[in-house]
């Protein structure tokens, strides 16, 4: 070993001169195609977290950074203590917690009757469209949304005449309604997107495991339960604990855009916090607070989310 | 159950109804999904008086094309439309090019700094600095206000960048070595070989990009918001969502209250906003063929990292 070693680095050095100045005019070329890209992180990703520091004072607009009073936690201690970010925190949560709930359960079903077609085209039709939403914006799906939903939209239209409401509901001025509108807004939006991780760990799944179940007389539903679920838990679980990884994310836009002033108090969520103490009241230290307060608790819940991936054989997740 | 003639087994009675029962929610799932979108599409040709009487209908009964027309006689959303084009096209490009060429760099196991800048990238996506922070710096930049604040904050994603970089560590290294042998430089490879055979990457996350950047509003929202030569669709669209939604329960919208056709209740901000949503939409229907073809790449990629 040690031998071969020796030998390279002869070999090395006998070339050393011309090779090493290739060398570095190739580093140099790498260096000027790069540099100014880290320089442009630094700048619009670690600079922002210098900016943390006004969380720990009493910034005022316009002032140099350091020069402000420093203040400690004073800022987090009055963001615990005051009500609404207790509310927003209680509404991040409940969203969030919705969405996990129903975002699991469709795009698994959804996945698992797209596997059971067994017309290609009739599938291909489905999942086409299924996941055309995904693309769409959050303003365009909000609209969407806000017509369906209207007092004389199609929901209404069809629940009384089903007989299931007597009246029309004003769905989006009811405060009640607003976490479940969300969880059903985004499984319109999201479920075909989300089906497809699934669908594509099913055809991982072998064919011969269901040849062997039809002769041994299972049943479509018996494979599902006993093959293909099986078969996808691992996928399940991975997402699942990522999922968790983001449970301060309950979104941002989706209640901004479908909030009406009826219902602000269960539809703001830490994010919409922010921006409204932050941008509108001006209140810049506190904002800071409450924003760092939701990245810190992010990542550790997603470093933990990682660990625990990993603990259970999986490669590391994002 | 299944007994085997020659050829394909046969169907019991139960394995029937499964499929029937399972064909049947799908298609429920199509028309719900497709439901919302269609319905607005009619209501944006229909004749705005006629959608007031009755508005769940999936054909227009009375064509019009006159929502449209009003739409576009209105220079501010005219101008916006192609405000947003601009910063789809630049945006696009711009970011593509930039993150394929850091990722170049950090693709050639030589480079002594790849470790080093991939994990100062790698380390943004975990930690951010937040509205706030970010809200600060674009100011103090002085992006504040400017057409740049499209382009420049969203340049380079660490996602893309590792998703490109592990594309083109993943291209036989003698292509590089036997270039660099003939004298040409990084720039010269990176621009003459890798960048046109990393052509499956690059569309998938064009594509990605370009719709990100089509459907954005929030910049617009947040730095240009008092600044009406930059507005983009998306924004105007939010505008007239949010005057929508404050007047729910109230009196009329007094969104386009201005305009003539609104005046003589030729058309309402109802039929309006129907006209604004397709055409915010029809440029993603049009590509949407494409991110197809090319998404699956991009969610298989998306598995690869580091």
């Amino acid at each position: 070993m040690s031998v071969t070693v020796e030998r390279v680095k002869e070999h090395a050095k006998i070339k050393k001169r011309p090779r090493k100045w290739s060398k570095l005019r190739s580093q140099k070329a790498l260096m000027v195609m790069s540099i100014p890209f880290l320089v442009y992180v630094i700048i619009f990703a670690y600079v922002p977290l210098y900016g943390w520091m006004m969380a720990f004072q009493n910034y005022k607009l316009g002032s140099v950074m350091l020069e402000n009073e420093w203040v400690g936690l004073a800022n987090f201690k009055e963001l615990f203590q005051d009500e609404n970010f207790i509310r927003v925190i209680r509404n991040t949560l409940a969203m969030s917690f919705i969405n996990l709930v129903f975002g699991f359960v469709s795009s698994i079903g959804l996945a698992l009757m797209l596997n059971e077609v067994r017309k290609v085209m009739f599938k291909r039709v489905v999942q086409t469209v299924s996941y055309l939403p995904h693309f769409l914006s959050w303003v365009v799906a909000a609209n969407l949304i806000m017509n369906v939903l209207s007092i004389d939209g199609a929901v209404n239209k069809l629940l009384v005449s089903l007989h299931i409401i007597k009246e029309p509901i004003m769905w989006l001025s009811e405060q009640h309604y607003f976490w479940w509108i969300i969880g059903a807004s985004n499984v319109w939006k999201e479920i075909g997107w989300s089906a497809i991780i699934y669908l594509a760990a099913m055809t991982t799944i072998d064919p011969s495991l269901y040849e062997a179940a039809s002769i041994d007389g299972a049943g479509r539903f018996r494979k599902i339960r006993h093959i293909t679920l099986p078969g996808i838990r691992g996928i399940i679980v991975i997402l699942l604990i990522m999922n968790i990884g983001h449970i301060l994310d309950a979104g941002f836009e989706q209640q901004y855009l479908l909030q009406t002033p009826m219902v602000v108090d269960y539809s703001e969520t830490i994010d919409i916090f922010v921006l409204k103490y932050g941008i509108n009241l001006s209140r810049f230290s506190f904002a800071t607070a409450a924003g760092i307060f939701k990245t810190v608790i992010s990542v550790v819940l997603l470093l933990a989310a990682n660990r625990m991936a990993k603990r259970m054989g999986q490669e590391r997740l994002f | 159950m299944t007994t085997t003639t020659f050829g394909r087994p046969k169907r019991s009675a139960a394995d029937l109804l499964f499929d029937i029962c399972n064909t049947v929610f799908l298609l429920v799932l199509l028309v719900l999904t497709l439901y919302p979108v269609l319905n607005t599409l009619a209501v944006s040709f229909n004749q705005a008086q006629d959608t007031v009487r009755d508005s769940t209908f999936l054909w227009p009964r009375e064509f019009t094309t006159l929502n449209y027309s009003t739409l576009f006689q209105d220079g501010l959303i005219y101008h916006a439309f192609f405000i947003s084009v601009a910063r789809t096209l630049l945006g696009t490009v711009s970011s593509v090019f930039c993150t394929a060429m850091l990722a170049y760099t950090l693709s050639r196991k030589e480079y002594v700094l790849r470790g080093p800048i991939s994990f100062i990238f790698i380390f943004t996506m975990y930690f951010s600095g937040g509205l706030i922070p970010t809200y600060m710096l674009i100011k103090n930049l002085h992006l504040y206000g400017t057409f740049w604040v499209y382009v420049i904050p969203g340049l380079i994603g660490a996602f893309n960048l590792i998703v490109m970089r592990s594309f083109m560590e993943g291209l036989p290294e003698s292509l590089v070595e036997s270039a660099q042998i003939d004298g040409a430089t990084h720039f010269s490879i990176f621009l003459r070989i890798i960048l046109p055979l990393s052509l499956p990457v690059i569309a998938t996350i064009a594509l990605f990009v370009a719709v990100g950047q089509w459907n954005s509003w929030f910049d617009t929202f947040l730095y240009n918001s008092s600044n009406i030569n930059l507005s983009t669709l998306q924004y105007e669209l939010m505008k007239k969502l949010q005057s929508a939604n404050m007047s729910v329960g109230g009196t009329a919208e007094s969104a386009f209250a201005s305009s003539k056709n609104i005046q003589a209740n030729i058309v309402t901000p109802a039929s309006i906003r129907a006209a604004i949503t397709v055409v915010a939409t029809v440029p993603i229907i049009v590509v949407y063929p494409f991110l197809q073809k090319y998404f699956v790449t991009g969610l298989t990629l998306g598995g690869v990292k580091e």
